[in-house]
């Protein structure tokens, strides 16, 4: 060998190893970022940050079943403790101690600072009659006389208002001391994880945590079974189900090519060859995805697996086309006859995947750079690598004959040419009836997760009333003071709301921990001694009670008035502080407050908010600070729909772009068309089958038609080369090798069709009919050739 | 205890007399003896009503207060553990309990939760309920039973057996004639005296 033949092997050999380490230092993730802008809008900044660390991608829901409810509600008891102690939650709410000792005394302690009642007028001489009325009154009720004990230090019943705005509205049932499910046979925990929602390996500790203490706790022989849904939950068990389908799919692919290439070869070496640009491919498109965005995402590597089929045509061209007596000779006049047909197949690959780069959609931009990275890297280690590493008495095994079998097929089959006409009216008619539908724009139809386990979320969710995680109010300040204040003017503004049905109620950060202006106010609202215990006086004449019994209010209210405010560290301790961290987060400069609105169940649209009405109730946001009120379903479809157009638009680009370089390669416009029209003719078969089965597509089945451009531009191209010492030994070997690769192609993508990720199965069930199709089309539309 | 119940020593009142009066006929076909209604034979008649909804009124005495209060409403009571009392006067409250599952409505709002979580309350309402449901091993699970009859007529005193019962619950005395219950009075041990009487059946 030749210092110049060795050339590229050195370089691949150094290029691999670099690739390795390379992959070996990459991030690998799953979460949602995949889908999220790249390049934000300040609103959708908003939508990114919520999904990616809001309090709704950090719950994690358990359910234990199975058992009887004592066993359940034990299991739940000793399950919160230890998650408790772990320190890896926020909070763990399980029913028990719902407001705790420590909770009522903090309450009772500041009860002038946190009772919205606390205004000016509750102090005057009327204003504190009809309070400790309402106060005696109450104590007739079956549950008054507990509050009874409270009556001289709290008479006008401030604690108890407090702690009722702390309740949520309508709370889960609990049994046995726990939460329940609706049908009391589930105990309930909800979990509010420290790790950030797009923390993946953060939140698989706390998940893997939550089952390792589940089996530690229920040791008893109970059969207690646990069940987990959640944002962090559901992204953890994608990465697992795409890692484990992305190496149980290619290796049942790989082995199924492998078994292919053997009946074809009948050579360990050559099948062995075959599979090096695929490996390459694979590699050079892990790496470079793992350089150019810093984390390669689940989706990228699962649709890494999809890649096999196609680069392993490159090989299967060489090796079957490939005649000669010496392989170096051989391999030199196939570079020399078939390179640049293959070569203006590669860049015809190259245009359609390119045009996925500028996508605003990371998820699609790194499907664009690992396919044309990997498919780069196979050609050319095809190219250049193969034929060094190629034996010299290496000899390609004829396929001639069946290259011939094929021809005859291929005339009798021309009489069928007619009929290819009637192909765009029926696909026309197809897309015409369903014209409505052909695009999926439902974001949800890309969620990895599986119906059954939305199914659980939705009704552990509506079990547990987990507030409303799709409408919210967000509110960006420049300090958490000024966001606490707006969010009480926007409390003030819903209020009317509830009152006429709109919403069933709110959740606010202010409800914690008011703002200090607020508690200024309230604090300013309480009189001093000597004017308390005259409208005292005066207050209780017309009541049973003495003012004298009244005392220790007269000195609490003395001592409220002196007392310090409350800021976020007052609430340490308290599950009052949980309620702040998820709904008021601080960065430098900036304070951001979360107001989760809950929809009615009845009333003029049962369980949905009118957004536009909410927008108009809270009119003008103060100055200095933004208001957005946002569905968060609906902008992730309208920022999913956004994405969906703009490929579209790309990949219209694209093809463009492919029309061009075969029309400068060719130069010719009738050649372009017989080129181009049989791709064209799959692609939209291939729309009208799926559609006609139902389906709708997603950007994922787009990316899959760019692979059918991708790999029938080949077919299409081979069938195109017109050159006149072209023998028939050579038409047929060309023949043989095109059905053999799209074999290897239809079977590697056709096994993708059975996955249950919905990304690998909508490749699958698009590039594998669409690649047979392209092959026949391609077949079809060529200039009639005789077999000799 | 600050306070005497002088609830033993009460005087019949003429209602409860006529209502007695009204319902000799089914009690004396039951002990055509005339002798006194012994504590199971009480629980026998008891058990056979599973369905009640009487109106209730209620004095509510305590120290804090220079003068008792009144509420009214109605109790409703279904067999097996179905128990709610509905406050209707001076402020609408409503309390349920179902098994151990307590449900309390006020100011607009709900509360789901369990006697568990509130165990001050099981002396309040499991009195009334274990004995509407006739069942005297609940009884005697939670109180100590001191029972006595006189003819038809009955009363049942309960001391709290659990010493963080006792020191909130001093005594509860129930009375009755035959099945119908009558008065319910709850000494609490701070002194605080709650006192219901049922006034007759709710129209259905």
């Amino acid at each position: 060998m030749t210092l110049r033949r060795l050339a590229p092997l050195v370089l691949w050999l150094v290029l691999l190893g670099a690739g390795v380490l390379v992959v070996m230092n990459a991030r690998f993730t799953a979460d949602l970022s995949a889908f999220l802008p790249a390049h934000p809008t300040p609103a959708q900044k908003v939508l990114v940050d919520q999904l990616k660390d809001g309090i709704t991608s950090r719950l994690v829901l358990v359910a234990i079943g199975n058992g009887d409810a004592a066993a359940r509600a034990r299991a739940s008891t000793a399950l919160a403790d230890r998650l408790r102690a772990s320190g890896l939650f926020v909070s763990v709410s399980n029913g028990t101690g719902a407001t705790s000792a420590v909770d009522r005394e903090f309450v009772f302690r500041n009860r002038y600072l946190l009772s919205d009642q606390v205004v000016p007028a509750r102090f005057t001489a009327a204003g504190l009659a009809q309070a400790i009325s309402e106060s005696i009154d109450s104590l007739a009720s079956p549950t008054g006389f507990l509050a009874n004990d409270l009556l001289p230090t709290d008479p006008t019943g401030e604690t108890l208002a407090a702690l009722d705005q702390l309740l949520p509205r309508s709370g889960p049932r609990t049994e046995q001391g726990v939460f329940t499910s609706r049908d009391g046979r589930e105990a309930l925990l909800v979990a509010t994880t420290r790790a950030a929602g797009s923390d993946s390996d953060g939140q698989e500790r706390a998940i893997d945590l939550i089952r390792t203490q589940f089996t530690a706790v229920t040791t008893e022989a109970h059969a207690l079974v646990l069940a987990m849904t959640g944002p962090g939950v559901f992204a953890s068990r994608a990465r697992a189900t795409i890692i484990h389908e992305a190496v149980r799919l290619s290796s049942l692919s790989a082995l199924l090519v492998v078994v292919l290439l053997t009946l074809v070869y009948r050579s360990f070496t050559s099948v062995v060859l075959g599979l090096v640009p695929v490996a390459t491919g694979a590699l050079a498109g892990t790496a470079a995805v793992a350089l150019g965005f810093g984390v390669v995402h689940g989706v990228t590597l699962g649709f890494g697996v999809t890649l096999i089929g196609e680069s392993v045509d490159y090989s299967i061209y060489l090796l079957v086309q490939a005649r000669g007596a010496v392989s170096a000779t051989a391999t030199e006049a196939w570079v020399g006859r078939m390179w640049p047909t293959v070569r203006l197949g590669l860049l015809t690959s190259l245009c359609g995947f390119a045009s996925l780069l500028p996508s605003g959609f990371p998820g699609l931009a790194q499907l664009g750079l690992y396919s044309m990275a990997g498919l780069v890297g196979a050609a050319l280690v095809t190219r250049f690598v193969l034929p060094v590493l190629l034996p010299t008495n290496w000899v390609a095994r004829p396929v001639v004959p069946f290259g011939n079998g094929v021809a005859r097929v291929l005339a009798r089959a021309e009489r069928l040419r007619p009929i290819l006409w009637l192909v765009p009216v029926v696909v026309g008619a197809i897309l015409f009836v369903h014209r409505g539908q052909v695009w999926n724009r439902d974001l949800a139809a890309l969620s990895p997760v599986p119906v059954a386990d939305q199914e659980l979320d939705g009704r552990l969710r509506s079990s547990l009333g987990a507030p409303d995680t799709r409408n919210l109010i967000i509110i960006t300040a420049p300090t958490a003071e000024a966001a606490l204040e707006a969010a009480e003017a926007a409390g003030r503004r819903l209020e009317p709301l509830i009152a006429a049905g709109e919403l069933a109620g709110y959740e606010t950060p202010a409800r914690y921990l008011p703002s200090l202006a607020l508690q200024r106010e309230r604090r300013a609202a309480l009189p001093e001694s000597a004017r308390l215990r005259e409208n005292l006086k005066s207050a209780v004449a017309s009541l049973p009670i003495q003012a004298s019994r009244l005392e220790p209010f007269i000195a609490a209210v003395e001592t409220a008035r002196a007392a310090p405010l409350l800021d976020r560290t007052s609430l340490r301790g308290t599950s009052l502080e949980a309620g702040i961290d998820a709904l008021l987060s601080e960065r430098a400069g900036s304070a951001t407050a979360f107001l989760p609105l809950t929809a009615p169940a009845a009333g003029p649209h049962p369980l949905a908010i009118d957004a536009p009405r909410v927008r108009t109730a809270l009119g003008a946001a103060p100055a200095g600070t933004a208001v957005l009120v946002v569905d968060l379903k609906q902008e992730s479809d309208a920022l999913y729909a956004s994405y969906l157009t703009e490929a579209i638009g790309l990949s219209t680009l694209g093809f463009v772009a492919i029309l061009v370089l075969i029309l400068l390669s060719t130069r010719s416009a009738r050649r372009t068309a017989r080129v181009v029209a049989p791709l064209l003719l799959a692609v939209l078969v291939v729309v009208a089958g799926l559609i006609a089965c139902g389906r709708s597509l997603t950007i994922l089945h787009l990316i899959g038609l760019l692979l059918i451009v991708a790999v029938g531009s080949n077919y299409a191209l081979f069938f195109d080369r017109r050159d006149a010492s072209i023998d028939p030994a050579e038409r047929a070997t060309t023949l043989g090798s095109l059905v053999i690769a799209n074999s290897a192609t239809v079977l590697g993508f056709g096994i993708l069709a059975f996955s249950t990720v919905p990304v690998l199965s909508a490749l699958g069930s698009t590039v594998a009919p669409g690649a047979l199709a392209a092959l026949v089309f391609s077949a079809l539309m060529a200039e009639p050739v005789r077999p000799s | 205890m600050i306070r005497t119940p002088a609830a033993c020593a009460r005087r019949w009142p003429s209602r409860v007399a006529l209502i007695a009066a009204l319902s000799i006929g089914y009690v004396a076909s039951a002990r055509a003896d005339g002798a006194d209604i012994t504590l199971d034979q009480l629980m026998t008649e008891l058990k056979a009503r599973p369905h009640r909804h009487d109106r209730f009124t209620e004095r509510f005495t305590t120290a804090v207060l220079d003068r008792p209060l009144e509420a009214s409403g109605e109790l409703r009571y279904d067999a097996p553990d179905h128990l709610e009392k509905r406050t209707l006067t001076p402020r609408a409250e409503r309390l349920a309990l179902e098994g151990r599952a307590l449900t309390i409505e006020r100011r607009q709002r709900t509360y789901h939760t369990t006697l568990d979580e509130y165990p001050q309350l099981a002396p309040y309402i499991e009195s009334i309920r274990a004995t509407l449901a006739g069942d005297r091993a609940a009884l005697e699970g939670l109180f100590k039973l001191k029972y006595t009859s006189k003819g038809e007529a009955w009363t049942l005193a309960l001391s709290p057996l659990a010493a963080n019962l006792a020191a909130e619950v001093a005594r509860i005395h129930i009375e009755g004639v035959g099945a119908d219950v009558h008065d319910v009075a709850i000494d609490r041990a701070n002194g605080d005296r709650s006192a219901m009487t049922l006034t007759g059946a709710v129209a259905p």
